[in-house]
């Protein structure tokens, strides 16, 4: 996906003015919010089983290699293949020669960040393979040639109007009267539309929500359906998924499955859950010749062991997204990669480096509702502040905010010259302030007061006023 | 009778430079609970600014100062759940590797209180002398309500005050979008944000909108002022202590 990063601020700036996304936005928090509270309400043992879940990641993360391995034995076992991509341009070789081999045409996809993160379907296309998405979210962006603003609910900077419009740009073959008011009917149209692309596809493509050691399976979740479809009508299954999504046995992941849905979207648990194992068996009625997983590192593994390990934890339930407040405002692209929200902040400077990614982590408030929510209990908050950390060490800031801070820091070491600087600033700004008492624009704020007014001070600090009163009370004394 | 609780004042710079009336109502409001309160003068700022900006050297200085003027006290009150949260939950980890102050950080950051819940939970105030009538809403500002947990305490004291009657608003426990540094270095992300908030307090009717931060107050205000709205905006001590003569946070509308 095309990198936006460095250009956030211009980014968040055209999102801000976007009344169509800002439209959108406003019903991210109705949609997400109180459904997953209620689910956590629900159900008395949620909090436990997020501790759970953290256990979980953390000992698979500690043990990743020996899981791996023990992952690729069972696929091999069962009679799929295991592929190790180390980045983006080795995972998207892979799927090419695979789909080469097959000869494939059209390759049908459900659901998978993986693949953005890789870029997969501009690859595929340029090399006259046609990727076809299934998730119905997926489809209709895929329809706009944009990108996915949140991970689990791709389409959700787009209003229903524009899907009706470009269903009827897109569908043309069918009749232009057709009534497509109702929500429903665009859920069906694209059905129908999805179906015959199923039949045919030469290959299926998935991403995988977790990969069980023991048993050498991939497990899937969809509302849709469209992965089961996708991975059994396909003659090759191709599931795409990075390193972290190992987890040692089915009911690791079973467990991790309580929390996902219920943070996600507040279900119980997704309407489909698929676990898959090896190609079709000589018993089986259906399913693939050929199973393939190509395992992704770009530059998980390098995470390991600093202090951005635990971000490896993270199960893509989009609830830190979900709940963070810049999110709500600027929506999922002006993050400019592929994962936007808290969990972006943290994981984009790691994947494709700080430099580019800088804004990202600075961008928060750190109102900690992100950690709050996570069911992986990933202190996003105080992840952000250590790439804060490194941009620092780096002089990756702006320069008028280092030079600011560091004056800032200087003076408040030395409390004396602060006390001196303080009682001078405070009554000058209240004596300029008039009797307002506030400024609606003032030189070197001017970013607050575009939108608002700047309260100004009192008058004298507190500390002037507190020692005056104490000496007068001394003196009142003697 | 157990001797009477030394509390060392953490004025918090926004309230030093911004608000002294909070400082004096904080003040009051600790001696009215028995405490006796004293103000250091070497005291500024508790490094939250450099920390959350990545520049954990000067943080750690600033802990160090703060540390060696206020350890001494029995407890630390600040009138911020900013300051507190800082003081409280990131020194120890701050000065985790100094071995002169890694001990030191620990029982320090033990001491510290945000004022609501100071009073609240520590002096255990049930009835405070204050009357004033108001329509009030409350808003939660994070390091309060996620770093410190705290919820009910202002609200319990609010209820004890004759005349005030509260009306909570929708998404209360929502970011206003002050952040710190982050309304200086995202000042249109952070304006979008507040106004979400100036409308879901607009929206109660209340005549007065308290919290306990004065960064999330000022930030507030100015967006209300902006909008032409009038609900006077008071730090939560003000109401508490009674002290509402002064001119509102802003000036009157
Ligand atoms: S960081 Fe946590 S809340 Fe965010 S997507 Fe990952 S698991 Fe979900």
């Amino acid at each position: 996906m095309h990198l936006t990063s460095p250009s956030f601020k211009e980014n968040s700036a055209r999102a801000l003015a976007d009344a169509p996304l800002q439209r959108a936005l406003a019903k991210v928090p109705l949609g997400f919010i109180d459904k997953r509270r209620a689910a956590a309400d629900a159900l008395p043992e949620f909090e436990a089983l997020r501790d759970k879940a953290v256990e979980i990641k953390n000992h698979a993360l500690k043990h990743l290699d020996l899981y791996l391995e023990a992952f690729a034995e069972k696929v091999e076992a069962a009679g799929g293949t295991v592929h190790w991509a180390a980045d983006a341009e080795a995972a998207r070789a892979i799927v090419l020669d695979l789909a080469r081999k097959r000869g494939a045409k059209s390759v049908t996809k459900s659901k998978s960040m993986i693949s953005e993160e890789i870029e997969l379907n501009d690859f595929l296309e340029q090399n006259g393979i046609q990727p076809v998405e299934t998730d119905l979210g997926e489809y209709i962006i895929q329809l706009r040639h944009e990108h996915p603003s949140h991970i689990i609910a791709p389409a959700i900077h787009v209003n229903r109007d524009q899907v009706e419009a470009d269903f009827r740009r897109a569908h043309a073959d069918l009749d232009p009267q057709r009534d497509l008011s109702d929500p429903r009917s665009l859920l069906a149209e694209a059905r129908q539309v999805l179906r015959r692309r199923y039949g045919e596809a030469d290959m299926g493509i998935t991403g995988a929500n977790f990969l069980v050691a023991e048993t050498g399976s991939a497990v899937i979740v969809t509302n849709e359906g469209n992965a089961d479809l996708t991975q059994l009508l396909g003659k090759c299954h191709v599931v795409i998924a990075s390193i972290e999504k190992i987890v040692p046995t089915l009911e690791d992941a079973s467990q991790l499955l309580r929390v996902l849905a219920r943070s996600a979207t507040g279900q119980d648990m997704s309407v489909y859950t698929t676990v898959v194992t090896g190609p079709k068996r000589a018993e089986d009625l259906d399913g693939p010749e050929e199973f393939h997983v190509v395992l992704l590192d770009n530059g998980r593994s390098a995470m390991l062991g600093t202090e951005f390990e635990e971000a490896l934890r993270c199960i893509r339930c989009g609830a830190c997204m979900n709940h963070c407040p810049v999110y709500q405002t600027i929506g999922g692209h002006a993050y400019g990669w592929v994962y936007p929200g808290p969990i972006g902040a943290v994981l984009t400077p790691s994947l494709i480096g700080v430099e580019d990614a800088a804004h990202l982590p600075n961008a928060s408030t750190f109102c900690g509702r992100c950690e709050e929510v996570c069911p992986v209990r990933i202190p996003l908050p105080k992840l952000m502040r250590h790439w804060r950390e490194r941009e620092f060490e780096r002089h990756l800031q702006p320069a008028p905010m280092r030079w600011g801070l560091g004056l800032w820091a200087f003076a408040a070491r030395r409390p004396a010259l602060y006390r001196w600087g303080t009682s001078l600033v405070a009554p000058l700004l209240s004596r300029m302030a008039g009797k307002k008492q506030r400024f609606s624009s003032l030189p070197l704020a001017g970013g607050w007061t575009k939108g608002r007014d700047l309260p100004a001070p009192e008058g004298k600090t507190f500390m002037q006023q507190w020692a005056e009163r104490r000496s007068a009370a001394g003196k009142a004394k003697a | 009778m157990t001797a009477r609780l030394r509390v060392g004042l953490f004025v918090t710079c926004l309230v030093d430079l911004f608000r002294p009336s909070v400082g004096f109502a904080t003040v009051k409001l600790l001696e009215d609970a028995g405490c006796v309160v004293e103000v250091p003068e070497a005291q500024t700022c508790c490094g939250q600014p450099a920390l959350n900006s990545g520049d954990r050297s000067d943080a750690a200085a600033l802990a160090r100062q703060v540390i060696d003027v206020f350890e001494n006290y029995d407890y630390v009150v600040a009138p911020s759940g900013s300051c507190a949260a800082t003081m409280r939950n990131d020194y120890p980890s701050l000065l985790e590797d100094d071995p002169a102050y890694a001990a030191r950080a620990v029982t320090f950051s033990a001491k510290v209180f945000e004022l609501t819940s100071f009073l609240a939970d520590i002096c255990r105030v049930t009835h405070l002398e204050a009357r004033v009538e108001a329509n009030v809403t409350y808003h939660d500002s994070c390091s309060s309500l996620r770093g410190l947990g705290i919820r009910a305490a202002p609200r319990r004291l609010l209820s004890s005050v004759e005349g005030v009657t509260l009306t909570e608003m929708p998404e209360t426990e929502v970011c206003c979008g002050f952040g710190g540094t982050f309304c200086v270095k995202y000042p249109d992300i952070s304006n979008a944000m507040v106004a979400k908030k100036a409308a879901n307090a607009k929206a109660t009717g209340a005549r007065m909108l308290l919290s306990g931060d004065l960064g999330c107050l000022m930030n507030i205000d100015g967006k209300l002022k902006r909008d032409g709205v009038d609900i006077e905006v008071r730090h939560v001590a003000e109401v508490l202590a009674g002290m509402v003569d002064t001119p509102p946070i802003g000036g009157k509308s």
